[in-house]
């Protein structure tokens, strides 16, 4: 082995280590950012170290695309704004997933006639994860910005579509792994495989799309760790197996945050068939308007703030935190109270939150603060539904059954934002607006929040 | 490859996954978002394999193919390290908003 060949396994060994410890900054958000400088530094080092270590021959297509990687992946990152976070990490799951299935196709394209028997499966793994990913993650993307209807897409016999395909897929992979020297096998499984992708994800509604995003997550690490097994490249292994099994652990708290199976949100198709689960609730919605919401709410001790999708897609970030400002200054006690699935990806509430300066000290995880609101005197649910919806706890009957929630419905009062009197995204009735304690303040998120502070002020 | 490397990538395969959820468990939610958008930078190390195919891939399609990738996982990383720098910037300044905020409001 050459002395440059050493020096990139030296690097390659040094970025893993990087990885492991950025990783690890990550339990706590005062240690997190300097993970991440750790994490580049280890990307920086394997990059140059292969750059120095490899026959490189043609240097003009590789200063190129990282020429335009670097202006595309900048220009991403300065200017997605918050609220589009989960389309933009969407994106950029296809986006790695691509690299690693075209990877596969390179060395299948060079090396495809020498290859092993091990070796030939796991390149199997690498293009089918990494084409299915790639087409699967565009269209959750598409889903989240709104350029593809949000609601599941649905049609007789999806089911059995789905399995012909990938049984298809399955029998390529199988035909290509035995028998390599047919060429159409390789491309028939690439092709096979982009389909998919887009079949496993049209069904899906958005208010899965946690689920989806997490396992998207999972499914491009393990592309990038079947790379590694194919180039025999060990931080590959280990950079995408990390990134495989984040994916996987948050695909699971997300589906006990909603008391479902990955293959019920997969192939269950929420959303699309409810109607008679809904239970008689009788009862009023009734109405407030802002003077008397103000006055509610500056004469409380304690007020919980739930956010739902609605702060995101109302942008309405900023004036709860105004609003809250105001209220601490009258010496109220705010907190905000979040719910693993709330938004469109993990944690969604949680960053569009800290956009607006809200303090992490102040964000509550769902068990923390449900022991709380039975001490509260007004919760405020801003354009959450599904997960404050009493019924996920009294009603066995309902599709959310045993789903936990916040038990918003135990405070003393309840104001709901809300944009009209609509259901709401999976069309489910919640007996939380008809309860004696709720009152509905309807109109834009934004708007209202911000009247609400303005009122707030002159009481 | 032969059986003693597979072996050892299988070895290594399964050490990360032991140690990744060792690590990954103790995440906040808090942090989830950005977790999920570093893991993803990180496995934009595929990178390195598009490298060698853009520059070592012995015909014009290997090359084109490569020069693809390079652009896809650069975006993934460039964009991915960005992307999360700038959430976790906003989770840590969090101490020093603290102080204006007692003097009045925004």
């Amino acid at each position: 082995m050459s002395l440059a060949s050493y020096f990139m396994e030296g690097t390659y060994l040094l970025a893993s280590i990087l990885f492991v410890f950025s990783l690890k900054g990550m339990s706590h958000p005062e240690t997190a950012r300097r993970g991440m400088f750790l994490a580049e530094a280890g990307m920086l080092a394997a990059i140059i170290g292969t750059l120095v270590g490899e026959h490189i021959v043609t240097w003009g297509w590789i200063i190129a695309g990282l020429t335009i990687g670097s202006i595309i992946g900048a220009w991403m990152a300065v200017s997605v704004p918050m609220t589009a976070m989960p389309q933009r990490t969407a994106l950029s799951h296809a986006f790695g997933a691509l690299a690693a299935a075209l990877v596969g196709v390179g060395e299948f394209v060079t090396h495809g006639a020498q290859m092993g028997v091990v070796t030939r499966g796991a390149l199997g793994f690498e293009v089918m994860l990494g084409a299915l990913t790639t087409t699967g993650s565009l269209i959750a993307a598409g889903k989240l910005q709104g350029v593809i209807r949000g609601k599941p897409i649905q049609f007789r016999g999806q089911n059995a579509i789905n399995l012909v395909i990938s049984v298809a897929m399955t029998g390529s992979f199988v035909f290509f792994w035995i028998h390599p020297e047919v060429i159409a096998a390789f491309y028939s499984m690439l092709g096979l495989a982009f389909v998919f992708g887009v079949m496993l994800v049209i069904p899906i509604g958005s208010a899965d799309m946690p689920v989806v995003m997490s396992l998207l997550n999972s499914y491009a690490g393990l592309a990038a760790a079947a790379t590694g097994f194919v180039l025999g490249n060990n931080v590959l292994i280990i950079a995408g197996t990390l990134d495989g099994f984040s994916g996987f652990i948050l695909s699971v708290l997300m589906c006990k945050a909603m008391n479902r199976s990955i293959t019920n949100v997969l192939f269950g198709g929420f959303g699309a068939v409810i109607a008679e689960a809904a239970t008689e609730t009788g009862g009023m919605m009734r109405e407030i308007n802002i003077e008397d919401a103000a006055m509610q709410l500056a004469f409380a001790n304690r007020v919980i703030f739930v956010p739902g999708y609605g702060l995101a897609t109302a942008q309405a970030q900023h004036a709860v935190r105004e609003l809250a400002d105001v209220l601490e200054d009258r010496g109220v006690t705010v907190k905000y109270a979040i719910h693993p699935v709330a938004g469109r990806m993990p944690g969604h509430m949680n960053v569009l939150l800290a956009e607006a300066n809200v303090s992490y000290s102040s964000l509550y995880e769902m068990e923390q603060i449900n022991p709380e609101f039975p001490s509260t005197d007004v919760a405020v649910v801003i354009g959450a539904n599904d997960v404050v919806n009493p019924d996920a706890r009294d009603n066995p009957k309902s599709i959310i059954a045993g789903m936990p929630i916040l038990e918003v419905d135990r405070a003393r009062s309840v104001i709901v934002l809300k944009r009209g009197q609509g259901r709401g995204f999976s069309g489910l009735e919640n007996p939380l607006f008809f309860k004696p304690c709720t009152t509905m303040l309807y109109g834009d998120a934004k708007s209202s929040l911000s009247h609400l502070a303005q009122a707030i002020q002159h009481v | 490859m032969n059986p003693a490397v597979l072996i050892a990538s299988v070895y290594v395969f399964a050490l990360a996954a032991f140690l990744g959820y060792q690590v990954i468990s103790r995440v906040p939610p808090l942090l989830h978002t950005p977790l999920m958008s570093a893991t993803n930078a990180i496995s934009g190390i595929s990178l390195i394999g598009s490298l060698v195919l853009a520059g070592a891939g012995n015909s014009r399609f290997a090359h084109l193919l490569g020069f693809v990738a390079v652009t896809a996982a650069t975006i993934n990383v460039v964009g991915g390290f960005g992307i999360t720098d700038r959430m976790l910037k906003m989770f840590g300044k969090r101490l020093d908003a603290k102080a204006p905020k007692t003097s009045g409001s925004k």
